[in-house]
């Protein structure tokens, strides 16, 4: 019975550490709808710099908690410098943006802090006066674990009074409500949203703070919590301060009691919880279904337009250069542009779903998939390589066709989410499925027939086939079902009225993009020989949503561009120290200065010329 | 009209295609700045992850490399290292393999940190028939089940550090054992070895709990309580790192450790055991490098040059690093050419004497036989110590060569 007991009381500890991130997530995604990936980076900086403090200061309980305070309202103030000097700049541009932004804030704190706090991990001080345990029927339990279990009900309650019982609160939730409605009331949003911001950052670095005598601060606590804390916001729904408590502590106990059932899938078990919640109730636990969902704002107000004969002639001058390059170049060239190729199409394929409103933060789980289905046929089947790639969009196909139905009844950012929770939860199965996927060390050995093993012979496949793809790509762009989905894209509500079937379309979308990512995956693993998780994991997705938005998302040449370009860029820029820290720069000053991308800023400045 | 159009899109055409093809020959064909008199080694390491691990290492290739192009270079050539960061990715990991040997024309690689890197890189030199020495990553897979004639491992593998302590683990009284392992192929190499070599010398042992927490995402309180409910009389722990602190310290609050023998792997490295400061635990078996208390000659020397270059004290990466560099040496001198052929021929046999004792290059598997230190942890001036350890040597914790020639495909 004690021993039930700890194992809930440890859960529930658990569940206060991730609500404190989770919450002040939420209180951001709920004002100013922004999905601010650097929460994380703001949970780390927390324990870091309490971590330091508490060093500095005396010691005893009063400073300990003096420490946690302080770092909690130094990250508050390092949010406010981020809201005001980038973040504000943003509020107008596609959501996506901001994404990629915060994005280079995760890189840039992740060096920072390096280079600040060293590299070592550190153990975390213990909180003066609760050093010990409990005996509870036996079982002992720490008594920090009792404080935390009553620090999360406190800022719980806390939160709530601030958002119900002050003027502060009512105009947050009149901006969470409706956004043009309170603007146009005359409350001043850029000090709302400021103050929400320092507030959500402040959260961010209090949890950070407090669990040092759980933990401690180390490099990769960043990029840990942060999925995490996307599960809890989503399954407890998006804004709702009560719905993340109620997550936190289902995934706290469904964490506890899940390792004396399936010590195995620890990972599995959360992202499942996830889907489940997600599949029964779209907008999760507490969240409410938006009088008007903004679709991910991609109508920047370019029309896309079949290509010139210009732009043709360019094409196929770009056709021919790629044609010839093999007689130019040495072999290790042609390895980047086989890469390039591949994650063109990739960008290719994603693009294609942007255009018709949905922003999936899941692409790799189809790249992946692709590349894990053709290595799984050669590994388990010996299947030659024409037939693996063959089959492996097709099971890709298949797989976007279940994820795809529990997506695209979503929109906009939930969509989004709910694909990265899918694409988790292939990451999850692929990696901890061992047996059959080879887990982490993944699946060796897995390269092209003899007659396509030349470099230069695989490097004209890989060219014939992307180039194919892409191309079939935007030929689907401009038939009627392209038109369609771009006016799903523009106006549902509109779509709707016309009789089209929305879901069916985006469906099918989704399908056919999965295809074109398998393909590519398919054909990557054949040209690198081997494949591993990580194809599937978080970071990869981001890899290409990078690319499309580097290139630029008004015009269809962007996602090549893009890749190309981003390619490249991480090829030479990975040489260096710290180049997390460089990469992370030259994202935000992208975002900032060149919100049009590549191919849009070359269409800006050249497109006239290119026109019939 | 209409001809002008042509003719100025012509035009146009041509010169981007002039642009290109410039930017194309100026990227391909940049002339190799110096070549000079020196043989080219490639490295790769993940230097922008795990720094850890992988900057102590550097230093200590870095030293050797200095001592042996200070001592004149090997067969009147210097040596000269193209150092990069695979990320921890194994997929770029290839990539940048590719462009070592193609581009940069080095005549063999060494390096690598995670397993599944390292097996990456296996499989590329297999295929590619280039010469790699497996620095770091611990896998067996690298030696035995994806084992070529290409791939050398300097480091004791998973299975070698888990026999050395399934050997001190037999002579302990407990019967009953528990496993704790972080989810992955480390974890699980680690406590599959250690069972079967325990189970075979100690077949009155039973394994009661085990708990498999996924890698830096430990749930120490939940985990802990799991295994205290089987009753273990000792447990095995893998986890390493911030799992290890987060495991200590909870274990130590919940009074997990009172009753339980605790083994555990690699925990004796500086890595390791220096973070736990004060915490560290006490009187665990592990396996783990006691820098400190070494006092060779050849390792005493080594620490003394260590420390008055880099300002700091070794750590396990740091003689790692050292011995893959001296080893490189010791096989270019061995094969007198850089062709890849002899050289694998040198490297298989290929045996020195290294800062922690002789290390020979295994025929069979290509496994070394580097060793590690095996003893228990103590609390000495505030931080965690290693004492009564002694030096293992590798050749003694490899199964019989019957058994090898099994696990690797011939």
């Amino acid at each position: 019975m004690g021993f039930y007991l700890v194992q809930f009381l440890t859960g529930l500890s658990d569940a206060s550490a991730l609500f404190l991130v989770a919450c002040g997530l939420s209180l951001i995604f709920g004002v100013l709808r922004i999905v601010n990936l650097a929460h994380g980076s703001f949970y780390m900086l927390g324990a870091y710099i309490a971590f330091s403090l508490i060093a500095y200061l005396p010691q005893g309980a009063f400073f300990f908690w003096t420490g946690i305070l302080l770092a909690a309202l130094i990250v508050g103030l390092v949010g406010v410098i981020l809201e005001v000097f980038l973040l504000r700049r943003l509020y107008s541009a596609p959501e996506l943006f901001i994404l990629f932004a915060t994005f280079g804030v995760v890189l840039m704190v992740q060096d920072l802090s390096r280079w600040l706090f060293g590299a070592e991990d550190i153990l975390g001080q213990m909180a003066p006066g609760l050093e010990g345990s409990i005996d509870i029927m036996g079982t002992l339990l720490p008594q920090y674990d009792i404080a935390l279990i009553v620090i999360a009900p406190l800022i719980l309650v806390g939160l709530w009074l601030l958002l119900n019982r002050t003027r502060w609160g009512i105009l947050v939730r009149a901006a969470t409500e409706d956004r043009e409605m309170s603007s146009a009331l005359g409350v001043n949003q850029t000090w709302l949203f400021t103050t929400v911001f320092f507030l959500g950052s402040c959260l961010a670095g209090l949890g950070g703070a407090v669990q040092l005598p759980k933990g401690g601060a180390n490099l990769l606590m960043d990029l840990n919590m942060i999925a995490a804390a996307f599960v809890i916001v989503v399954v407890g729904g998006m804004g709702s301060i009560p719905g993340a408590y109620l997550a936190s502590v289902i995934i706290g106990q469904l964490n506890s009691f899940g390792v004396l059932i399936f010590p195995q899938s620890t990972l599995f078990l959360m992202f499942l919880a996830m889907a489940v919640v997600l599949t029964i109730r779209p907008h999760g636990l507490f969240g409410e279904i938006e009088a008007e969902e903004h679709a991910a704002a991609q109508t920047a107000g370019t029309v896309l337009k079949p290509a010139s004969k210009k732009v043709r002639l360019l094409g196929l001058i770009l056709l021919i250069l790629i044609f010839v390059l093999p007689v130019f170049v040495g072999q290790f060239t042609l390895v980047l542009m086989t890469e390039i190729a591949l994650f063109a199409l990739v960008s290719m394929s994603l693009y294609f779903l942007m255009t018709g409103g949905m922003v999936t933060f899941g692409h790799a789980a189809f790249f992946g998939g692709g590349a894990y289905s053709a290595a799984l046929l050669v590994h388990h089947l010996q299947t030659p390589m024409e037939l693996a790639i063959f089959f492996a969009p097709l099971a890709v196909g298949l797989l976007a066709l279940i994820i795809g139905w529990f997506c695209v009844r979503l929109s906009g950012v939930y969509f989004a989410i709910l694909t990265l929770a899918f694409a988790q939860i292939c990451w999850s199965v692929v990696f901890q499925w061992a047996e059959f996927t080879g887990g982490d060390d993944g699946l060796l050995t897995i390269w092209p027939s003899k007659w396509a093993s030349e470099k230069i012979v695989f490097y004209y496949l890989t060219m014939v086939l992307c180039i194919g793809g892409i191309l079939l790509l935007r030929f689907f762009i401009f038939t009627p079902f392209g038109y369609t989905m771009r006016a799903c894209r523009d106006s549902a509500l509109r779509v709707d009225s016309i009789g089209i079937n929305l879901r069916r379309h985006q469906w099918l979308a989704f399908a056919i993009a999965g295809v074109f990512a398998g393909l590519a995956g398919g054909v990557y693993v054949f040209s690198k020989g081997s494949v591993f998780p990580d194809e599937m994991a978080i970071p990869r997705s981001f890899d290409f949503l990078f690319m499309v938005l580097l290139g630029g998302v008004e015009t269809l040449f962007g996602p090549v561009a893009g890749s190309a370009a981003y390619t490249w860029l991480h090829d030479k820029i990975a040489r260096f120290d710290f180049w997390q820290l460089a990469i992370g720069c030259i994202f935000i000053f992208l975002v900032v200065a060149f919100p049009r991308g590549i191919a849009g800023s070359v269409h800006n400045r050249f497109g006239k010329f290119f026109e019939d | 009209m209409k001809n002008t159009k042509i003719v100025r899109s012509a035009i146009w055409a041509l010169l981007l295609l002039l642009i290109a093809g410039i930017l194309i020959f100026w990227f391909s064909f940049k002339p190799d700045v110096f070549t000079g008199n020196t043989i080219k080694i490639g490295e790769i390491q993940t230097y922008s992850k795990l720094t850890v691990f992988t900057f102590p290492y550097r230093n200590g290739w870095q030293l050797a490399l200095e001592e042996i192009n200070n001592a004149g270079g090997v067969n009147g050539k210097k040596i000269e290292v193209i150092s990069r960061d695979d990320q921890g990715k194994p997929g770029e990991a290839v990539k940048v393999a590719e462009e070592l040997f193609s581009k940069d024309k080095v005549v063999l690689m060494f390096g690598s940190f995670l397993s599944n890197v390292g097996l990456a890189v296996t499989d590329f030199a297999k295929r590619n028939k280039i010469l790699y020495i497996a620095a770091e990553p611990l896998s067996d897979a690298v030696v035995w089940a994806k084992g070529n004639r290409y791939t050398f491992r300097l480091r004791p593998s998973t299975y070698m550090q888990a026999a050395m302590l399934a050997e001190g683990a037999a002579k302990m009284p407990a019967k009953r054992w528990a496993t704790i392992a972080p989810n992955y192929a480390y974890g699980k190499d680690a406590v599959a070895s250690f069972k079967k070599i325990l189970k075979a010398k100690r077949p009155d042992v039973k394994f009661v709990a085990e708990q498999w927490p996924a890698l830096f995402k430990i749930n120490a309180g939940a985990e802990i309580q799991a295994l205290a409910d089987a009753k273990p009389e000792a447990v095995y722990n893998v986890t390493f790192a911030s799992d290890l602190a987060k495991f200590v310290r909870e274990g130590k609050l919940r009074g997990f450790f009172k009753n339980v023998s605790m083994v555990s792997l690699l925990t004796g490295e500086p890595e390791y055991l220096d973070p736990l400061k004060a915490e560290a635990p006490e009187g665990w078996l592990v396996t783990g490098y006691p820098w400190y208390d070494i006092k060779t000659p050849a390792h005493s020397k080594f620490v003394e040059a260590y420390q008055k270059k880099f300002d700091d004290y070794p750590r396990t990466g740091s003689i790692v690093g050292y011995n893959a560099m001296y080893t490189v040496y010791h096989v270019l001198k061995k094969a007198g050419s850089t062709d890849t052929e002899k050289l694998v021929e040198a490297m298989e046999g290929l045996s020195f004497d290294s800062i922690v004792g002789p290390v020979t290059y295994r025929k069979i598997d290509h496994q070394s036989t580097m060793g590690a230190y095996v003893g228990k942890t103590a609390l000495k001036d505030g931080k965690g110590v290693m004492v009564a350890w002694r030096y293992a040597d590798g050749k003694d914790y490899l199964p019989s060569d019957a058994e090898v020639m099994k696990l690797r495909p011939q």
